[in-house]
């Protein structure tokens, strides 16, 4: 293996930067919040599936009536932080971020289909592709469990063959969404630096440089303004 | 942008984004609309698996086929052939309490036929063994003026009731066997009541308290919305194949 080619340095500390220096702003605390509620909600509410579903875990916990009431609302009250955030302009900014893809998620992507780590292969601005394609598929996903979870909890809303396709989608949804949410929580307990980032709002330089090599930070783009 | 990278700066391009949550929302009415159709497919394939599948992990699909456990209660205590009692009161002659042992030296009756749960699971021919509910009714001498039956669970929550007429059914048992085995905890042991005809939730597990009383008085799903005739294919807004 060619050993990795030298990276472009790290910025030094320039002044007019807040916090000490080495570490940049990534999430505001609106985001963190919103990240926080939305983990909680949807934590809440795979566990509480769990508990309907998994035989051995229904045969522990029992209480269903109590455990489909945490389930529905925890479940529709998911999508609800995301919706609060809009008023937060950083969480504005950071939606159109992960919705527009450029010719380097390609890039990234391609990279990542062919296990390739190489941190030239893979650039990124704040979110690299993958975080982009979880992100959409999630939002997505969210949306058809509530759309088809609400045809469930309300039954005289529609005729009862949607029902059962309803029951049909919600379960199928469920094992993927699982799958990919363990995908998730997989890869930021493999980078103690990305957790940091979300708990504290703020990442090392060296690490925003290495792994989201196109990323123009606030701070980056003040700075321009003011030049 | 960017001639070094290719890169365009952040938040321009092709909003793949948004294209991949209404592609979602597209996916999921796709598959609604495919659903009766999909579910017949993979309730085949799944069976087939199933059959040859030693772990059991099919068996935690959706549409993989068995029971699911549902309990309304925290913890359900368990009972043996000693601390067991079934009660029969209410408007009876003779009102008493039976032991396991005293149940299973009555005549039994074996059914097999499919049990249907209102949330959707099937499980296909299952051997059902017991006394029929009729023969300790008939025992207990029911006076005139009743019409319904209630029957309570040691689980200390859970409740079913029949009209007399349905209860005298004989494809309605007091079960203590199934599949040809003396019944578990876990599917509502020692003694649960089976109701042939209608969805499971009927089919009280736990049985501990059979009351004869002058009206219908609704269970425990029953006062949460769910139908008092459960029949299968003809309650609870459901089109399914009749169990009996």
């Amino acid at each position: 293996m060619t050993p990795p080619p030298e990276r472009t340095t790290t910025p030094a500390p320039r002044a007019g930067e807040r916090d000490g220096g080495s570490r940049v702003l990534r999430f505001s605390p609106a985001e963190r919040w919103i990240h926080r509620t939305t983990a909680l909600l949807l934590g809440a509410c795979v566990v509480s599936a769990a508990c309907l579903y998994l035989p051995a875990l229904a045969e522990l916990v029992g209480r269903r009536a109590l455990v489909v009431t945490v389930h529905e609302w925890t479940g529709i009250l998911t999508p609800l932080p995301a919706l609060l955030g809009l008023v937060s302009r950083a969480f504005r900014a950071d939606l159109t971020r992960l919705n527009r893809f450029g010719p380097h998620d390609r890039r990234w992507l391609r990279a990542a289909l062919r296990r390739d780590h190489r941190p030239q292969e893979r650039p990124a601005g704040k979110f690299n592709a993958g975080q982009k394609l979880y992100a959409g598929y999630i939002a997505g996903a969210v949306l058809v469990m509530a759309g088809t979870g609400l045809l469930m909890w309300f039954t005289g809303l529609a005729p009862l063959v949607w029902r059962t396709s309803a029951t049909f989608v919600h379960d199928w949804l469920a094992l993927a969404i699982g799958i990919v949410l363990l995908g998730h929580i997989g890869k930021a307990l493999a980078d103690p630096e990305a957790r940091r980032g979300m708990r504290t709002g703020r990442v090392e330089r060296a690490w925003a440089a290495r792994e989201h090599s196109l990323w123009r930070t606030d701070e980056d783009a003040r700075e321009r303004r003011e030049r | 942008m960017d001639p070094n990278t290719g890169a365009g700066s952040d938040g321009d391009g092709t909003p793949v984004g948004r294209r991949l949550v209404l592609g979602m929302l597209g996916l999921g009415a796709g598959a609604m609309a495919a659903a009766p159709w999909l579910q017949g497919k993979l309730e085949t394939a799944l069976g087939a698996v199933a059959d040859k599948d030693p772990t059991g992990v099919t068996g935690l699909l959706p549409n993989g086929g068995g029971f699911r456990y549902y309990s309304v209660t925290s913890s359900v205590p368990h009972k043996d052939a000693d601390s067991y009692r079934l009660t029969v009161s209410g408007l009876v002659d003779k009102p008493g309490a039976y032991r396991l042992a005293d149940l299973r030296a009555l005549p039994q009756t074996r059914l097999v036929r499919d049990v249907q749960c209102v949330t959707g699971w099937r499980v296909p021919e299952t051997p059902f063994e017991g006394v029929r509910l009729s023969a300790l009714l008939d025992a207990a001498g029911v006076r005139r003026g009743a019409k319904a039956v209630r029957f309570t669970c040691f689980d200390g929550a859970y409740s079913e009731s029949l009209t007399l007429e349905q209860a005298r059914r004989p494809d309605v048992l007091v079960t203590l066997k199934l599949r040809d085995k003396p019944l578990g905890h876990s599917h509502g042991g020692p003694v649960r009541l089976y109701v042939a005809p209608m969805y499971f939730y009927k089919s009280a597990k736990w049985l501990s308290g059979i009351t004869v009383t002058d009206e219908v008085r609704p269970g425990y799903w029953e006062e949460r919305g769910y139908d008092v005739d459960a029949w299968v294919g003809r309650s609870n807004g459901r089109d399914d194949d009749p169990t009996a």
